[in-house]
């Protein structure tokens, strides 16, 4: 058993950072994951030599992000709602120019500047592109304080097998809450090199050009082609999601994140009561889990979606169940987190009085 | 005249002890998509050979911007990554950071630098980020074809400013290179000129300095150059010149405007 | 097991460390634990509270309204969350700083003279191990060995040497507390 801490999921995800053996954080603060900047400026570079650099701007952040991936390095940043917007841009030409590198957002309620209590409202941003263009980031949603410290390593391990950001896509009470983690262990920090990364053109060899303009339709469309082969390489290996009791499940309860877990202890108080409810928790939100949705839809009398937003991820279980069952939605907005009472509530209001 | 005259004379005169003119090494043989007389191959061509002749062409990253020299990895041999509008500077951070001993460069228009990156290259000139800048400043949008810029000089005529620019309600035009001088962690910087033979030789020698000073950590260094834009400007290159030399350069003003101090 | 707590008072008064000490405490016995504050743009002097859950399994929400134990360390947290504290729950305060006690009759009220105590202490710092004496003694999720060891995981390395005071300030607050007959509910 390694290291066990009691961590704030913020201080956890940057411990993971600087034992992932991460060459560069970019970042700016924003609540609610300042701890990130702050953890790393004040342990990173002293335990590893890894560059903690506070940016003038999120924009700014991103794009240096996009320079030391081109290098071939282990780059990432954290931020939160409003923060990840102004990242957009950069995301679309990293995902574009095929670098890798990890994000993390803390979602926050929106939008606008919305609330600093957790929300989870950019699941359209961060699993549908979030910038121009036709792409995708690999979504990991973690639900405790151990997977925002797993995910990190789990996220570069990604992002440079495909070659692609990757989202760590949590919430504003992941990131504060403290739980028991148990660290991962110093990996040190590799300095491999990649024969596409920028680090001076090699004396036997062809010039290195990380760029995004395709000024040939024929050529943009290859890129894009190739970006698409890609997404479904990691629709058919990278899906991730966990169940319980589908065995015998009547009705699924389904969530990510924190929500998955309150809709977890929902589920329990319904059992108590008799109702045969069973779960599923999408871990990656893209690649989406479709095929767990196909299989149960004509098991069962209906799914019930929970998520802290207008309804989301929603639309990819209806798409995923192709109308095989009844999909309804439950979502509270803003920062406010529903509670398991009141879901089983409106589980009862929309599945069985209505019956 | 017959023909074979001159093959004779070619063939007598071209030897390697008479080269007087090449096109450097690192600088690739292909057809540039520059308009005829523009600045831009011209500053190209010098940095290359200060490049070639640094011998650093495997030490060293460029970051092309957007704008019309979003192709300078087209001819530039070396390894280079293109930025997104403006963030050049973030960019050049990344990679020099993790790169420290590498040479490392961005090449931006004015629009790119002063307009939409002029918080990056701001912050980065402020951090004291050890790269160079090299700035084309010729004082309107090529790429867009013809816009105002940050840098057009009072009463000039662009697509946005059709009746001329009227710093009232259009902003005064922005002298850069001034901008940032004071703060600390700038090296160095000057404005150079590429519209006369003179002006180029002084450039190239401005743009190897600037290197030279990279290379001893000195910190940031910007090498602005006042261009021309024929196309946009809708004169022939000969006019355009003529232009630079006796209506940009009395506003811009050639020179150095910040040398590093020589330590005793 | 679950046992759901929240720690409620003024920023400053050491609320947040009162929760971090029970979670380490419950990490040393194998426990689950979550520790989710309130946080917000208040930095001293505003109100600050955490959400404690210690269970012996997997837990679900950190995030929840109905508490077992409320310990309340000023007026305001009394108001807010007397209310929310579970039938047949516990609600703890500080009398030295409240003018309008908690009325409920369906919950265990304790209460305890925690300022004074700290006076009595001369040191005003320690009112939280103070409390936290006192809930221990009243709902007994951990052993007081564990809070050792939770305390010293708390503490930064340069404050060790205040260890003994807190150890003495949370064992006023255990012996303050006679438990009494529960609430039927």
């Amino acid at each position: 058993m390694g290291e066990v801490k009691l961590m704030k999921g913020n201080e956890a995800l940057a411990e993971a950072a600087i034992r992932a053996g991460v060459d560069a954080y970019f970042g700016y603060p924003i609540t609610p994951q300042s701890e990130v900047i702050e953890y790393l400026s004040r342990e990173a570079t002293k335990r590893t030599g890894m560059l903690v650099l506070q940016a003038e701007s999120e924009v700014a952040a991103i794009n240096m992000i996009y320079g030391a991936a081109g290098c071939g390095k282990k780059a990432m940043t954290t931020s939160s709602s409003p923060g990840i917007s102004l990242m957009q841009e950069g995301l679309s030409y990293i995902a574009s120019a095929e670098l890798p590198c990890l994000l993390a957002n803390i979602n926050r309620g929106g939008p606008g500047l919305g609330t600093i209590q957790p929300a989870q409202g950019d699941y359209f941003q961060t699993t549908k592109g979030g910038g121009h263009g036709d792409y995708h980031l690999l979504v990991l949603a973690p639900y405790n304080v151990q997977e925002m410290a797993d995910f990190v390593k789990l996220g570069f391990d990604l992002a440079f097998k495909y070659r692609n950001p990757v989202m760590i896509l949590a919430d504003g009470a992941l990131g504060q809450m403290m739980e028991k983690v148990e660290l991962p262990p110093q990996l040190p920090r590799e300095n491999k090199e990649y024969p596409w990364a920028t680090t001076g053109k090699p004396k036997n060899g062809e010039r290195r050009i990380i760029t995004s303009l395709h000024i040939q339709p024929e050529k943009m469309e290859e890129i894009n082609l190739r970006l698409q082969r890609k997404y479904k390489q990691m629709e058919a290996e990278e899906v991730r999601y966990q169940t319980k009791n589908l065995e015998d499940a009547e009705y699924v309860f389904t969530a990510f994140g924190l929500v998955s877990r309150i809709a977890l202890k929902a589920m329990d108080i319904g059992r108590q009561k008799g109702y045969k409810i069973g779960w599923i928790r999408p871990i990656t939100l893209y690649p989406f889990p479709k095929k767990i949705y196909a299989e149960i839809a004509p098991k069962v009398k209906g799914i019930l979606d929970i998520e802290m937003n207008a309804g989301q991820m929603v639309e990819d279980v209806m798409l995923s169940v192709q109308g095989k069952t009844r999909v309804e939605f439950y979502g509270r907005m803003g920062g406010v987190v529903p509670t398991p009472d009141e879901i089983l509530e409106n589980f009862e209001k929309m599945f069985i009085k209505g019956e | 005249m017959a023909g074979e005259v001159l093959d004779v004379v070619a063939e007598d005169i071209v030897r390697p002890e008479n080269l007087v003119y090449r096109r450097p090494s690192a600088l690739l043989d292909v057809d540039m998509h520059y308009c005829p007389g523009c600045g831009h191959s011209t500053v190209h061509k010098i940095f290359m050979e200060v490049v070639e002749e640094m011998g650093i062409q495997h030490d060293i990253i460029g970051v092309a911007p957007v704008g019309c020299s979003v192709f300078a990895y087209n001819y530039m041999d070396i390894d280079m990554q293109q930025a997104a509008h403006g963030r050049a500077c973030a960019v050049a951070t990344g990679i020099k950071r993790m790169l420290p001993d590498k040479f490392v460069f961005t090449y931006q228009g004015d629009g790119d630098l002063a307009a939409i990156g002029g918080n990056e290259t701001l912050h980065a000139a402020n951090r004291g980020e050890n790269f160079l800048v090299i700035f084309i400043n010729n004082a309107i949008y090529g790429m867009t074809s013809g816009q105002m810029a940050p840098t057009t000089i009072d009463g000039m005529v662009t697509t946005t400013s059709p009746y001329g620019r009227d710093p009232k309600t259009m902003g005064y035009p922005l002298k850069f290179g001034d901008l940032i001088a004071p703060l600390p962690g700038v090296a160095y910087v000057t404005r150079q000129a590429v519209n006369t033979v003179q002006n180029v030789r002084r450039a190239k020698k401005a743009l190897q300095r600037a290197l030279e000073y990279q290379k001893q950590g000195l910190g940031f260094c910007l090498v602005e150059i006042v261009s021309n834009c024929p196309s946009n400007w809708k004169m022939t290159p000969v006019e355009s010149n003529k232009y630079v030399q006796n209506v940009l350069i009395p506003f811009y003003p050639l020179g150095d405007i910040k040398v590093p101090e020589v330590k005793k | 097991m679950t046992h759901e707590a929240i720690f409620s008072g003024f920023g400053g008064q050491g609320v947040l460390t009162m929760g971090m000490i029970l979670g380490y405490a419950a990490i040393f016995e194998g426990k689950e634990v979550t520790w989710m504050p309130s946080y917000g743009p208040e930095m001293r002097g505003g109100t600050a509270n955490c959400i404690t859950i210690v269970s012996d399994e997997m837990i679900s929400s950190p995030i929840i309204s109905k508490f077992d134990t409320v310990v309340a360390l000023n007026q305001p947290s009394i108001d807010k969350f007397e209310p929310a504290v579970k039938p047949g729950g516990n609600l703890l305060y500080d009398t030295s700083t409240t003018l309008k006690p908690p009325t409920r009759s369906d919950i265990n009220i304790y209460s305890l003279p925690a300022g004074e105590i700290a006076v009595e202490l001369k040191n005003t710092k320690v009112l939280n191990m103070i409390m936290l004496g006192a809930f221990l003694k009243i709902t007994n999720v951990v052993s007081i060995d564990s809070i050792w060891k939770g305390l010293a995981s708390v503490l930064p390395e340069r404050y060790h040497k205040l260890i003994p005071l807190n150890q003495e300030a949370f064992m006023r607050g255990y012996n303050a507390i006679t438990l009494k007959e529960l609430v039927k509910v």
